[in-house]
């Protein structure tokens, strides 16, 4: 188990992007939370530092996003879910098999999803903007990068912007 | 099963590709008949999201002669959002009354349509197949085009379905649960993205805001409802991005508002979804008024289904006032998931474009073109 605390949202995209430096294809991680605890800002960073150009915005109402950097990112929420028969209904073995998934509200249906996983819990620390973060790996495949996952943890402190670009000025017409 | 025999349609032409614009005008060319006429009827179906609708358009906006909607809202309601594996069930339960009804109240015979278009994305694909598949096996048993349609792009095309003559250029807000975008549309079939949500949509806000205050689902006009009795000024809720692009931010005003409840309990919900409501309105009607006057536009426009927030449809119609813009307000029919939207979407499409192949898919994470 890693912890650490954020101080805001350009903090939670930073240790998201630290995390996506120890992240390979084919793994799952699982963002648990409260509504607004970051989890969409953890994978905004995980996904800009692979390359991911577009904005990553919530999966909420469109369940599942899927994106192109170095690797695929598969973006899914469980927020709307009930069930696991509905969560097989996102056809998680196929998107396993392509890229690196990450999944919000995951401990909704943890049931439904593989045991080898990551799984990042977010929860309100003292200030309104900190949040406190539990890293847990879980099977041979996360436990072999624990240490590497711990020294990337330590990084988080280089902001990361939402969507990977710089803030642009006034576009012209 | 024998084959009706279809009638001759003046609606329909040979369905050929327009010719390169170097031909047009050229003495020898006839100018070939377009692939659907002037007011031909395009049946059009929406089943992106929770609603499974059906529509019959003439002349691309010009006549709605039915639009069924079979709102999905009471399944949904007891799950507190839309649960893709109802909405794909109802999506196949509801396609062919909903069908059957929008053609029988349109008052026309199947032969009489000229053209089937359906949305093929954005959306959850589970529901988006079940609309595609239906309107392409209706255009195969017709022989007609089939022509599929952007979610977003049919959205586009709505306030024409109340006020044909709308002025372009406008500058469309386009909210909704799963899309918040500020689009500048010069005509029916050339817009660009001016900017658009980096993370929650405002719907998405309204409805993770609502929840939070237990309000229940849709959120949307829940809180509309509650903010008649607060005031829009009792918490200054940050406005997220207001002076920085055309790009939205709503998640960290979500937070805000989750952040002041938790630290005031005592807060009056009434105060706090006014106060909510004030800051989302607020943001993205600066944003449109300074992009109409960056880009020239003639007027703003709503669309999706925010658009029926009874607040946005004031702050709108003030801004044109002080600002001297036309302001197009669809009614909310026409504001939320509709097919009437997609059937005119069709008829430009398919004038532009011609049919799309009967090996189409479905693309849940399409974009408007050229974006």
């Amino acid at each position: 188990m890693i912890s650490c605390v954020t101080r805001g949202a350009a903090e939670t995209r930073s240790l998201g992007a630290a995390v996506a430096a120890v992240a390979a294809p084919g793994d799952l991680i699982v963002l648990a939370g409260d509504l607004g605890a970051g989890k969409t800002a953890l994978v905004q960073g995980f996904a800009a530092a692979l390359g991911v150009a577009r904005p990553v915005t919530s999966p909420t109402f469109v369940l599942a996003n899927r994106y192109v950097g170095r690797m695929v990112v598969n973006h899914l929420d469980a927020y709307r879910l009930n069930g696991m028969a509905e969560a097989r209904d996102l056809g998680l073995p196929e998107l396993l098999d392509d890229g690196v998934t990450l999944v919000e509200w995951g401990d909704v249906i943890s049931a439904a999803l593989p045991a080898s996983r990551l799984e990042i819990a977010l929860g309100f620390g003292a200030g309104p903007d900190d949040r406190s973060v539990v890293l847990t790996p879980w099977g041979p495949s996360w436990l072999e990068r624990r240490a590497a996952l711990g020294r990337a943890v330590q990084t988080w402190r280089a902001p990361v912007r939402a969507g990977g670009a710089p803030a642009e000025p006034e576009p012209a017409c | 099963m024998a084959r009706r025999r279809r009638r001759p349609n003046p609606g329909v032409g040979p369905v050929t590709p327009p010719p390169p614009s170097s031909l047009i005008g050229a003495p020898a060319m006839a100018a070939p008949p377009p692939i659907v006429g002037d007011n031909a009827l395009v049946l059009g179906i929406e089943t992106s999201c929770d609603e499974t609708a059906a529509a019959v358009v003439a002349g691309g906006g010009r006549r709605v002669l039915s639009s069924v909607v079979s709102s999905q809202i009471d399944l949904h309601a007891r799950y507190g959002g839309v649960v893709p594996e109802i909405a794909g069930r109802a999506h196949v339960e509801l396609m062919l009354p909903v069908v059957t009804e929008a053609v029988v109240t349109a008052g026309v015979a199947d032969d009489d349509v000229a053209a089937v278009a359906a949305t093929c994305g954005p959306g959850l694909v589970g529901a988006l197949l079940v609309g595609v598949s239906a309107a392409k096996a209706l255009a195969l048993v017709w022989s007609v085009p089939f022509v599929a349609v952007n979610h977003l792009e049919a959205h586009l095309h709505a306030a024409f379905l109340d006020e044909p003559d709308i002025e372009l250029p406008v500058v469309v807000i386009l909210v909704s649960g799963g899309h918040t975008m500020l689009v500048l549309m010069t005509d029916r079939l050339r817009f660009r993205v001016l900017g658009e949500t980096l993370d929650d949509a405002a719907g998405e806000a309204f409805d993770k805001v609502a929840r939070f205050l237990g309000l229940g689902y849709p959120g949307g006009p829940a809180i509309d409802r509650l903010a008649t009795a607060g005031d829009p000024d009792a918490i200054a809720f940050p406005r997220p991005m207001l002076d920085d692009g055309w790009d939205f931010s709503f998640s960290g005003l979500k937070t805000a508002v989750i952040n002041h409840v938790r630290r005031h309990q005592a807060a009056d919900p009434a105060d706090v979804a006014a106060s909510f409501q004030e800051a989302v309105a607020d943001v993205l009607v600066a944003k449109a008024r300074r992009a109409a006057a960056a880009c020239g536009a003639r007027g703003l426009c709503l669309a999706g289904g925010v658009a029926a927030n009874t607040r946005l449809r004031e702050l709108v119609l003030d801004a044109g006032m002080a600002d001297g813009l036309e302001t197009y307000l669809p009614s909310p029919a026409m504001c939320t998931d509709n097919a009437a939207m997609v059937a005119a979407a069709g008829w430009w499409r398919l004038r532009a474009d011609g049919p799309s192949p009967l090996d189409a898919g479905a693309d849940p994470s399409l974009r408007l073109p050229g974006c």
